[in-house]
């Protein structure tokens, strides 16, 4: 009995222990043993006295596009920096569970060293200015242009260096048709529904949609926020005070009316209820479909899939309803960030710094196709872009762009995916789905804490 | 019942501190967070900090106008998915109780889906069930059926779910029904065979006397549709929309957009739910169990 007692302490003091060491915050991992250098590399050690072999965590995105940019600048980073090695951990899936993935390990302290995600709206809900690592010290920081700080800043701090470019979110569309049916580009909504329903007459569906990845449901709700803007300029202020309403206004639920027009007239593709997005590239790259309400970020991934077809895409603007104004909506890019936890604080803003000079994005356009303005002071584009690129950079030049709201407003819906699907299958009407995204937009504000919207 | 103070004995010698491993786990991993969770359904919590608001989480989520679709949904699955698989099981367990040729190979074929990952079959049926170039809609079609938008049509794809998961649970229904025919005493099948044929065995022996069975294979499957999640996960997300919400897809949902405190409400709230039918239930069964 005696031998028994003891037997059953000790088991339990070990069943004690091992549990404080599971609540522990955990370890870091094992350096990927793959292409770690040799510490003894002789350029890095006659570069820099101390160079101790560090391998960086980087919690990647899910998706393709974002990847290549991503793998080039880590890349390139590692080419001239021996010693610092990457292990780059891939999201499992988009959208709202990376949300979801971020929000824990910055809750539990156990995010990466550096995380891939988005900025505006979505950078404000996971508390920036109490999880992460503070750069507006930083003199990296005066490399990147100013219409880019407030969008990765909260409080007076700024947290995040630009991945890429800027992107317009609008329609892509295939020229290959346009030019087979001699369409021109529609500069207002009712010449696009002209156009569909040419391009329908014809036998090819006119509008892709790419509801099975519910995400892509909601560019043509976001991208219209150019034309919102145009009819009430305060709306992303007023909407941020609890002023201003999806539901207010036709100009305001515009985009949930689009939607719900193009499944009324059958615009979409057949099976468009469930078709994925790497399904939507391939339609719409291969022209069978004919127009795509996307953000120009995807064209890296379709011009990695499907390299020859990258000029037969063009790009306009979300139409809207005044010919003259016709115009598109800007997205910033994503960005990098530290959390405060990290232990590679200056090896992180080291790779920060590159990130943000002209080096780094040398290094994107080098691995990437070249798709938008950079936000690097110093940078330029190539000189021979793809057509879809100059159709941007002409809104952008005439001074025709405004960003998406996101950028200008904490206040992001997470239902917004969901109701733009139910609108776009028919089963909500335009009224129903701008008020259930009014509700859903509350819920996040008070989530939020913002003044102005306690019941 | 010779050996019953003997029994009694061994379990008096064990003292009730054996319990205390078991126990500590117990309180640690499920007493403790499950009154913290009570705690924070009373908060707007975002990891970070948490302010106490009182019901108003209770208040949003009763609220919340997708809601009656999703408990209407909840309800639908659990009750179809449930009572499928007794019409279904039932007649499977009998006919490979009965002399067939190789029953091993069938009762595997049948068991197997319930070994995959229910994810994975999620993914599978999510391929299979396209609607232009899915394997079920192409072998349909040679068929002659014309196209079913199984998992597209907002009024379909719940039932689409509630098929996929049959076709996995069964196997568990019938394994349960194999146990309770072949734990009938031989005698009643000798009465029966005097009696009359197949109908009668079926009727006035396999039917009363796997009464038991029944109930238990009955309340696994409820309570298991009350709170499915996975399936539904990995095939529809919940849509196209809203269509096919259940309760816990409406509450991962706000997990995953980070209202933790309206999703911890919400959980309480299936929970007291989930009590509210399932319970009666069991005292209805109990009640009416039969002593073989």
């Amino acid at each position: 009995m005696k031998k028994n007692q003891m037997l059953f302490k000790m088991l339990s003091i070990v069943c004690l222990l091992s549990l404080l060491a599971a609540c522990g915050p955990a370890a870091t991992e094992a350096p990927a043993a793959t292409d770690a250098p040799a510490a003894t590399d002789a350029p890095a050690a006659t570069e820099a006295p101390v160079v101790e072999p560090v391998t960086l965590s980087l919690l990647g995105p899910a998706n393709e596009n974002d990847m290549l940019m991503v793998k080039a600048l880590t890349d390139a980073y590692t080419a001239l920096h021996p010693n610092v090695t990457f292990n780059i951990e891939v999201a499992a899936s988009g959208g709202s569970e990376v949300d979801n993935l971020v929000k824990t390990r910055l809750a539990t302290g156990e995010m990466n060293d550096i995380f891939y995600y988005n900025s505006g709206a979505l950078l404000q809900a996971l508390h920036p200015s109490d999880t992460l690592l503070d750069l507006s010290k930083e003199p990296f920081i005066d490399n990147i242009a100013e219409s880019f700080i407030p969008t990765v800043s909260q409080n007076g701090g700024t947290f995040g260096v630009p991945v890429g470019f800027a992107s317009g979110g609008g329609i892509l569309y295939n020229k290959k048709i346009y030019e087979q049916l001699g369409l021109s580009i529609p500069k207002t909504w009712d010449e696009f529904a002209a156009n569909n329903e040419a391009i329908k007459a014809a036998g090819i569906p006119p509008v892709l949609q790419t509801f099975g990845d519910t995400w892509t449901a909601q560019l043509f709700v976001l991208a219209d926020n150019y034309n919102v803007a145009q009819t009430d300029p305060n709306f992303a202020e007023d909407y941020t005070n609890n002023k201003a309403k999806y539901s207010d206004s036709p100009e305001t639920m515009a985009g949930f009316d689009h939607l719900r027009e193009g499944f009324e007239k059958g615009w979409y593709q057949p099976d468009f209820e469930t078709t994925l997005f790497p399904q939507g590239m391939e339609l719409i790259a291969n022209g069978k479909v004919a127009h795509w309400a996307m953000g120009t970020f995807v064209m890296p991934a379709i011009a990695s899939n499907y390299p020859d077809k990258v000029n037969d895409l063009g790009y306009f603007g979300m139409p809207g309803a005044d010919a003259s104004k016709a115009g598109t909506t800007l997205w910033m890019p994503l960005a990098f960030y530290a959390p405060k936890t990290t232990e590679h604080a200056d090896a992180v803003k080291d790779f920060f710094a590159f990130v943000s000079s002209t080096d780094g994005v040398d290094a994107i356009n080098a691995k990437v196709l070249p798709s938008g303005p950079y936000l690097i002071k110093g940078s330029s584009l190539p000189d021979d872009v793809a057509p879809f690129v100059n159709d941007l950079n002409a809104y952008i030049e005439s001074g025709k762009a405004y960003p998406a709201l996101e950028f200008l407003s904490p206040i992001k819906g997470p239902n917004l995916e969901q109701i733009c699907v139910s609108v776009g299958t028919g089963q909500m009407t335009t009224a129903e789905a701008a008020a259930a995204y009014d509700e859903d937009v509350k819920k996040q504000a008070q989530q939020l804490g913002l003044p102005g919207w306690d019941n | 019942m010779e050996n019953q103070p003997r029994a009694i004995s061994v379990l008096r010698s064990y003292p009730y501190w054996f319990y205390l491993p078991a126990g500590f786990l117990f309180v640690v991993f499920f007493l403790i967070p499950t009154a913290m969770s009570f705690y924070y359904s009373l908060t707007r919590w975002s990891l970070f900090d948490a302010t106490f608001i009182g019901l108003d989480n209770y208040k949003a989520f009763l609220e919340d106008s997708q809601l009656k679709l999703a408990f209407r949904n909840t309800i639908i699955y659990a009750f179809l998915t449930s009572g499928l698989k007794v019409i279904i099981g039932l007649p499977l367990a009998m006919l490979l109780t009965s002399r067939i040729k190789l029953p091993g190979l069938y009762r595997s074929l049948i068991y197997f889906p319930v070994l995959v990952s229910t994810v994975a079959v999620g993914i599978t049926f999510y391929a299979l069930m396209q609607p232009s170039t899915g394997l079920i809609n192409v072998t349909l079609g040679a068929l002659g059926v014309s196209r079913i938008n199984w998992l597209g049509d907002p009024k379909l794809a719940l039932y689409s779910v509630i098929i996929v998961d049959i076709w996995k649970g069964v196997g568990i229904a019938m394994v349960l029904f194999m146990a309770g025919i072949q734990s009938i005493p031989l005698e009643y099948f000798d009465a029966a065979r005097l009696e009359g044929g197949a109908w009668v065995k079926f009727r006035h022996v396999i039917l009363p006397l796997s009464r038991n069975t029944t109930f238990t294979v009955i309340l696994l499957s409820f309570i298991g549709g009350l709170r499915t999640f996975d399936l539904i996960w990995a095939m529809t997300g919940g849509g196209p929309g809203f269509a096919s919400d259940v309760l816990t897809s409406v509450i991962f949902k706000q997990y995953q957009a980070g209202f933790y405190g309206l999703s911890t409400a919400g959980n309480v709230i299936m929970f007291v739910l989930v009590t509210i039918i399932a319970y009666p239930l069991m005292r209805f069964f109990n009640r009416m169990e039969i002593e073989l």
